[in-house]
């Protein structure tokens, strides 16, 4: 009987809506929309989750970069069918209380974004950034930051930032590696770590 | 210029900035407001800054657009200042639409034209200090003493003879039934007493800033809300001919399928696009594929960036209206020891903001309600009343942050669009664009095509210089008739205004009308204007065999501003020193709104892959200093802006449509492009001006000058291509 109706479901919706489940900032979390649609709109429209953002459409500003199993994506070409299973931080799970992170402290401290539309994604690009290369050249900060677009041209800030967070990592934290090797079940946990760490 | 706006009273406007708070609010007028309305039947009514609530905090309604320049931040110190708060009690809220925040430089409420520090100078510390004098009364009733012998500081009113204090929330009600004090009788501080201007206070955006929080227009959320995208017409001045919406109605999640009009006072309606509306924003742009439209290209099909120029350059063969006559350019050129003589151009620019043009409206029968990232809430309350069916007074502005604005937010298109779509399916509709739609649906920066000549005396002076301008004009965009004898004064900015010491000048401008829609975009004439004029007198500079500075030094000697900001570059960039081995230097000066601001480039170019700026040195000189963190943060990001102008970004036009679409094809410049920068500022004691602007038009002339350092070759066209250095 449970067979047959699931059967039935799937036939009546030809696969459009299949529930995916993954871990959204530590939490389970279920998506029951098309499984093309990109994760930016699944975040933004169905979960309601704004602090990503859309700007192409096409991977080509950065604006809507999430972490997904500790690697900066591009939410806006990435399919939710592609998520399953997987761990994806968005910048309202980076740090509990939403400015604890090392890159968000460095961010304030520096007073890096003007307009702001555009720094959830080079906040989460540098933070993967981090979490790989605990002080990364110039080069380095090229390459990873390269691919997020600022308009209002905070760039130099960015990079004084990026900088200073290495300094503020370095300085009582492991908190970018347990971020990036924690269990799916325990992210609330490593977020936690990440917050007492940083401190 | 001015709008014509219904009143709102003070009631309603109390209701509707202020539900549900209580306590203090302090109004007053602004000044000259009375004589830029003159042509609307109200009277000035009172206005409503601040906000001190009984827990202590003190909110700043902000009438400007946060885009980015910091008036959050930077309207917040100048109420502080006076105010004698704490700043941690410091809250902001956007303001409403009113008539009371108007600008009086734009005869309606808007941010633009780097005009609102200078704008707010007075008026935020008059409300200020109309606030503390009211919380001072207030504490001196309670206490049964006199006023005078009580001071107000760190947020606390102090009788200064017992040290008994109160807080600012404890006498904030009591506070609030007083009289404002006359704001003529308000005595502002000596700039000697500043403790909060000047000072390089932390931005109050950021926190919201780094966690996702702060809410722009595209982030609005309401019950029950639909999304929607609209399929505009590729060419300007088409429009749909039919359009069959079966197949995008069939897709699950599409609400429904409806047509986009424009037109305006006096204009017949006309359907330019079709609106798919669904339960997502992802399925309204997929429910667009499927719509099958037959356009009507109606009579620009055949433009091109070609034609459009070949326009420019036949009209400026001829005299156009006058901008500048000095003296007799004629006969100085005619006994010229040596002239010089250039055609520049540049092309269309897009704003290209981060956040997509959007609006979120919620048209009721009784009012509309809208979540708008605009830069002119004026027009935004107009359209929506006018497409709501309400009075102006039941139009509610919400206005949201702005990710970018550069001029782009100052039209409402987007805000039509979502009215009229609220409208339609009697509920909240939040209309999103693409970037291909912002890109290709743009009010342009003009392309822009100018003839200069100079005439140098034998010792390389100039004795005449003239300019023809051609292109089409912004205003004439903005206002359908606005232009009077055919001078638009933003076309010609930056060149009419030649600061140099030249007896005759003539500067006359050719009103070029075409099909691609033309808007402010930062730093507006001047960004082209600056670029040209700027070049130019650098070719004067390496005809009269001179160095660049100290031509310019002698020629500005009557110009103290510009001379200040001028030495100093030279100064910090080490001008005349040696540079290693395929480096070079290209210097500019120019004075935007009032702002004065040199640059040096320091480039070196490869063959293959052209022009690198390594260092960007800019110095400026905006008057008073407000936040020096702020203005260190628009320097810089304006000559990113600029750079991005001079190195990258171009929009073509081919079959009456913009060629460019995406962040592919029309480039921004990246962070592995971004040359290191120095930000210096001459300190000064003039009224404070903005400084969202100016330092965006000296960087293409002061790359292009490094340039013509480098190779001798001359830049008269943007962007600069490899082939123009080959």
């Amino acid at each position: 009987m449970r067979a047959f109706d699931c059967e039935r479901i799937q036939k009546f919706w030809g696969e459009v809506l299949v529930a995916i489940h993954f871990t959204l900032n530590g939490k389970p979390t279920t998506l029951d929309v098309n499984p093309d649609m990109p994760l930016l709109w699944a975040l933004r429209d169905s979960l309601n989750m704004t602090g990503t953002k859309f700007g192409c459409g096409m991977a080509l500003c950065g604006a809507c970069t999430v972490h997904i199993n500790g690697e900066a994506t591009r939410s806006c070409i990435t399919p939710v069918s592609s998520i399953a299973g997987k761990k994806v931080t968005t910048i309202e799970g980076l740090s509990v209380d939403g400015h604890s992170h090392p890159v968000q402290k460095a961010w304030i401290e520096i007073d890096v974004p003007q307009c702001g539309y555009c720094q959830s994604g080079q906040i989460m690009s540098a933070a993967a950034l981090l979490a790989k290369t605990a002080r990364p050249t110039d080069a380095q900060i090229d390459d990873a930051m390269s691919g997020n677009v600022c308009r209002c041209g905070t760039y130099n800030h960015i990079r004084k930032a990026i900088k200073r967070a290495a300094q503020l990592q370095a300085g009582g934290s492991k908190s970018a590696i347990i971020e990036q090797n924690a269990p799916v079940e325990s992210a609330e946990n490593a977020v936690d770590a990440l917050v007492g760490g940083a401190e | 210029m001015s709008f014509a706006t219904t009143a709102v009273d003070r009631r309603s406007f109390l209701k509707t900035s202020l539900t549900g708070a209580t306590g203090l609010i302090v109004g007053f007028y602004l000044p000259g407001r009375r004589e830029v309305l003159a042509d609307s039947a109200e009277p000035s009514v009172l206005n409503a800054f601040i906000h001190v609530s009984p827990d202590d905090k003190v909110t700043i309604l902000i009438s400007k657009s946060e885009m980015g320049q910091g008036v959050v931040t930077s309207l917040s110190m100048l109420a502080a200042e006076e105010l004698e708060c704490d700043w941690k009690q410091i809250r902001t809220e956007f303001a409403p639409a009113d008539r009371v925040y108007f600008d009086p430089a734009f005869g309606m409420q808007g941010t633009g034209g780097s005009q609102s520090v200078h704008s707010g100078w007075v008026p935020m510390r008059t409300a200020g200090a109309t606030a503390r004098e009211m919380l001072i009364t207030a504490a001196a009733q309670k206490w049964a003493v006199d006023a005078s012998e009580c001071h107000a500081e760190n947020g606390k009113v102090v009788h200064t003879a017992t040290k008994r204090s109160v807080t600012y929330g404890s006498v904030a009600e009591a506070a609030g039934k007083l009289t404002p004090p006359d704001s003529k009788t308000i005595k502002l501080k000596d700039p000697s007493e500043f403790k909060v201007i000047g000072k390089a206070t932390k931005r109050l955006d950021t926190p919201d800033k780094v966690c996702g929080k702060a809410m722009f227009g595209i982030d609005a959320r309401r019950p029950g809300m639909l999304h929607a995208s609209v399929e505009h017409c590729p060419v300007f001045g088409g429009k749909v001919a039919s359009f069959d919406a079966t197949k995008a109605k069939a897709i699950p999640g599409v609400k429904d399928v409806v047509p986009i009009m424009t037109g305006g006072p006096g204009q017949p309606p006309v359907m330019t696009g079709v609106a798919v509306v669904a339960d997502n924003t992802w399925t309204a742009f997929q429910g667009r594929k499927a719509l099958e439209i037959k356009w009507d290209e109606g009579p620009n099909a055949s433009a091109t960036t070609e034609s459009i120029f070949k326009m420019f350059e036949e009209k400026a063969q001829t005299p156009g209206a006058s901008s500048r006559k000095e003296g007799d350019a004629a006969s100085a050129m005619s006994s010229a020891a040596q002239k010089v003589e250039a055609d520049y151009r540049v092309p269309y620019q897009a704003h290209a903001t981060m956040e997509p043009m959007n609006c979120l409206a919620d048209v009721q029968a009784d009012r509309v309600d809208l979540w708008v990232p605009t830069q002119f809430q004026t027009p935004s309350q107009q359209i929506s009343a006018g497409i709501a069916g309400v009075k102006p007074d039941q139009a509610f502005v919400h206005t949201t942050y702005l990710g970018g604005g550069f001029g782009r937010r100052g039209w409402s298109d987007f805000v039509m669009e979502a009215c009229q779509l609220s409208r339609a399916m009697k509920a909240p509709v939040q209309v999103t664009w693409k970037r291909e739609d912002d890109t290709q649906h743009d009010y342009y920066r003009p392309a822009s095509y100018i003839k200069m000549a100079a005439a140098l005396d034998a010792d390389g002076n100039p004795t005449a210089f003239t300019a023809r301008v051609a292109c089409d004009s912004i205003m004439n965009w903005f206002f359908p008739g606005s232009i009077k004898n055919g001078m638009d004064q933003s076309s010609v900015e930056g060149v009419t205004d030649i600061a140099y010491d030249i007896p005759n000048i003539l500067v006359d401008y050719q009103l070029v009308s075409g099909p691609v829609p033309q808007g402010f975009w930062r730093s507006v004439g001047a960004s082209q204007n600056g670029f040209f004029s700027e070049s130019f007198i650098d070719e004067c500079a390496a005809a009269a065999k001179k160095d660049p500075y100290e031509y310019r030094k002698a020629l500005l000697a009557k110009k103290p501003r510009h001379l200040g900001v001028l030495n100093l570059v030279a100064e910090k960039a080490g001008w005349g020193k040696p540079l290693p081995k395929g480096m070079y230097r290209g210097i500019a000066v120019l004075e935007s709104f009032d702002t004065y601001v040199a640059e040096v480039a320091e480039i070196s170019i490869d063959k293959d892959s052209g022009v690198k700026v390594h260092r960007m040195v800019c110095t400026l000189d905006c008057g008073q200093v407000v936040n020096p963190g702020i203005i260190e943060q628009q320097a810089m990001g304006a000559m990113v802006f600029g750079l991005t102008q001079t190195l990258k970004g171009e929009i073509t036009i081919d079959k009456g449509r913009v060629v460019q679409a995406n962040f592919d094809t029309y480039p921004p410049l990246r962070m592995n492009e971004c040359p290191k920068m120095e930000v210096y500022i001459v300190p000064s004691k003039e009224v404070p001006r903005g400084m969202g602007e100016p330092a965006v038009p000296p960087v293409a002339p002061a790359i292009c000058n490094a340039i013509f350092a480098a190779t001798g070759k001359r830049i008269r066209k943007l962007p600069v291509t490899l082939e123009d250095l080959a």
